[in-house]
């Protein structure tokens, strides 16, 4: 589980951070062959990816390879449909749970563009999904001052100002405070799984340096990093032990670390060159 | 569609059943329940024909086999019991029971700044504002008038502040309510009023009153009935520059309600707001007819009115503002916001402006949406079950209303009780922005 958050982190070491892969680490999440569709549109043609307990993995691509749909997919978007493929989270079918199933099981979604919710008190709706994973642990519930105890301790993960927990969700939100909006939900719902879809996008360097920060502290050994990302500067600043590069609604090409730079340095087109040699051959 | 099974002539049919049982005139309204029987007996009731009923049918109405002399002959002999539901409140805040039968003031101290009126007083003051306002005929204060044996009838002092809660509770009788308010300048009164029913009964509210130069009245109208009860609320507000209106009106449950506030600014230079709110499911039906009229320069309004419809529900609002040639530089904003629920409720807002004047604002617009996806899975995606997020997301929607109750008003409709009638979806143990307090217990 997540270790002691007082003793944080500072965010130069965040940047060496990373858990130790062991290769016989549980699987918490094994895909393959996941297709998937939007209306009419096939999006997703063939994903296959696992997830081992102490892993970051990025995926890499271009704007419409997939990467997003992939993780709404995982998520549970009801705008998308599974045609083919499975998804195996712990051992249980992933597919067959409901979106507030999976999140409860610790199946975490950090959104690209956090919806907001005028009216709905952000305090309150931290509380509410915290409780509905803690019920799920077996743990106690939380009590409004037991919440607020809480949520004031992880709220320094990500360095945001308490004064937006008093404020309805992500309404008028900056695009860097809905992304630290976005990580302290995850440091409260400690998920196993956490799915962080352009968490970068929309970040100045201080935000995103904090953001990062936080998100490597919450991967641990236990737990399993997928980080979805356009741009390498998110990677400078979390190590990822895997990079996937998606095009066309696959993965193309595995690899570590360095194809990411490799991706940076050559830009995508290399991508679509070997996916047009591909669809040829 | 929902043609009515009960026609005009059974509206007119029960209109005269109820006029030959009604007792005969008696206490301060004598003279007023004469004039107005002989009017209902004159009038058409109100049918579907006719543009201001166009949407909103009263069968059920017509369907109540009310007694009118439950409530009516209470009298004297039940002034006791009435004292009983007065009690101090709060700090300041006087509670009083309106039963349409008896004399709320019988055996009431009030308190600093409050004074009932004189009879001479309410020979002049009684309808003036109603007249004002247009609607001293209509078919439903007409009803009021023909039935109402009791009033409430009091005067603020200029330069009081004074906090006032009434409380009234129909069975399945007719209620006639009638409240009558004079503030003085600069007189402040903060009203708050619960209407609740406990059975298939008809409560009939006319409230009036007439706001000196500077005088402040924060009205909060929780109306909280059943689905075979049936409100009929008139509202009319007089007010003299540098006066202030605050009206939020909260409507649920009820099997037919139709709220109409008047707003009259007499010469301009007065601010209005005005906040609504009414949720209906089954097939009830609930109609918000709003009239704001200025009628002199420099005039503002702030009006939102918000509406959730579910089941095979029925939401009407009329938003109509009037903005005479003397009104120049009036700033008026409406906004109506529904929220659709099912495919079978049926949402009907309009606006309609009638301006005179050449140098104003009047801003206006309306939005019927359903719940959104985009909220309802970031919600689910967070662990929160779907009728639990649909649930957070309805009363995210009511509360930007509801806040604006003042304190005691606020403690009277839970959200929970907003939308029990939705039965399965009762709202979750969710506090939203602002605390959440159950109903309270009646004083006494």
């Amino acid at each position: 589980m997540l270790p002691t958050l007082a003793a944080a982190v500072s965010i130069s070491d965040s940047f060496v951070f990373s858990p130790v892969i062991r290769p016989d680490a549980d699987i918490l999440l094994e895909i393959t062959g996941l297709h998937a569709r939007v209306e009419d549109n096939a999006i997703l043609k063939g994903v296959d990816l696992t997830l081992r307990a102490g892993e970051i993995h990025a995926v890499m691509g271009r704007n419409g390879s997939g990467k997003s749909t992939l993780s709404k997919v995982l998520a549970g978007h009801p705008a998308y449909t599974v045609t083919a493929g499975t998804v195996t989270y712990r051992g249980q079918n992933l597919l067959e749970l409901s979106p507030e199933e999976r999140a409860r099981l610790g199946v975490f979604l950090g959104f690209q563009y956090p919806v907001e919710i005028p009216g709905v008190s952000n305090l309150e709706f931290l509380r509410v999904a915290t409780n509905a994973r803690r019920v799920q642990l077996g743990q106690e519930e939380l009590d409004t001052f037991a919440f607020e105890d809480l949520v004031r301790e992880r709220i320094k993960v990500v360095q945001m100002d308490p004064a937006f927990l008093d404020r309805s969700v992500n309404e008028g939100f900056s695009g860097g405070e809905k992304k630290r909006n976005e990580i302290l939900q995850m440091a409260l719902l400690e998920p196993l799984v956490a799915i962080l879809d352009e968490t970068d996008s929309g970040l100045d360097i201080d935000a995103l340096r904090i953001v990062a920060a936080g998100v490597s502290q919450l991967a641990t050994a236990d737990t399993a990093t997928l980080l979805i990302t356009h741009y390498q500067r998110l990677l400078e600043a979390i190590t990822p032990d895997f990079v996937h590069v998606m095009a066309a609604g696959r993965i193309l090409r595995m690899g570590g670390r360095e194809l990411a730079l490799e991706l940076e340095e050559r830009g995508y087109d290399w991508v679509d060159q070997e996916l047009a040699a591909l669809e040829l051959g | 569609m929902g043609i009515s099974t009960v026609s005009a002539k059974g509206l007119a049919g029960w209109t005269s059943d109820l006029l030959a049982r009604l007792p005969a005139p008696s206490g301060p309204l004598a003279a007023v329940q004469r004039r107005g029987r002989e009017a209902l007996a004159a009038l058409q009731g109100p049918s579907r024909r006719q543009e201001a009923w166009r949407f909103t049918d009263l069968a059920l109405l017509a369907g109540l086999d009310l007694n009118p002399s439950a409530a009516l002959s209470r009298g004297a002999a039940t002034d006791g019991l009435a004292r009983q539901g007065t009690s101090q409140s709060g700090p300041g805040t006087l509670r009083l029971k309106l039963d349409g039968g008896s004399d709320p003031l019988a055996g009431v101290v009030l308190p600093a700044g409050v004074s009932p009126l004189s009879e001479s007083e309410l020979a002049l003051a009684l309808g003036h504002t109603l007249a004002a306002t247009g609607c001293e005929q209509h078919w439903p204060v007409e009803l009021n008038h023909a039935s109402a044996s009791q009033l409430l009838a009091l005067r603020v002092a200029s330069r009081s502040q004074v906090s006032l809660e009434l409380v009234s509770d129909a069975a399945s009788e007719l209620q006639p309510l009638r409240v009558l308010l004079i503030l003085e300048e600069k007189a402040q009164l903060q009203l708050c009023q619960r209407l609740t029913a406990t059975g298939a009964g008809l409560t009939s509210l006319v409230l009036e009153a007439h706001l000196g130069r500077g005088a402040r009245l924060e009205h909060a109208l929780v109306a909280l009935g059943q689905v075979d009860a049936a409100l009929l609320a008139h509202l009319a507000l007089e007010q003299e520059p540098e006066s202030h209106v605050s009206l939020v009106a909260v409507s649920a449950g009820w099997g037919v309600s139709r709220l109409e506030p008047r707003i009259e600014q007499v010469d301009g230079s007065a601010t209005t707001t005005l906040r609504g709110l009414q949720v209906v499911a089954g097939d009830q039906i609930a109609d918000t007819h709003s009239h704001m009229a200025f009628g002199g320069p420099e005039g503002q309004l702030d009006q939102l009115h918000k509406a959730v419809a579910d089941g095979r529900g029925r939401s009407v609002f009329n938003g109509a503002v009037r903005v005479s040639r003397a009104a120049q530089r009036t700033n008026a904003a409406q906004l109506s916001r529904s929220l659709l629920l099912s495919d079978r409720a049926r949402i009907d807002t309009k606006p309609e402006l009638e301006i005179v004047a050449d140098d104003v604002r009047c801003a206006h617009g309306a939005t019927v949406s359903c719940l959104q996806q985009d909220e309802l899975f970031y919600l689910q995606s967070r662990g929160i079950a779907a009728d639990q997020a649909s649930a957070l997301l309805k009363r995210a929607f009511c509360e930007e209303v509801l806040r604006e109750l003042p304190a005691p008003a606020r403690r009277w409709c839970p959200f929970e009780s907003l939308l029990a009638t939705h039965g399965s979806d009762r709202g979750p143990a969710i506090a939203v922005e602002s605390g959440r307090e159950g109903l309270e217990g009646e004083g006494g």
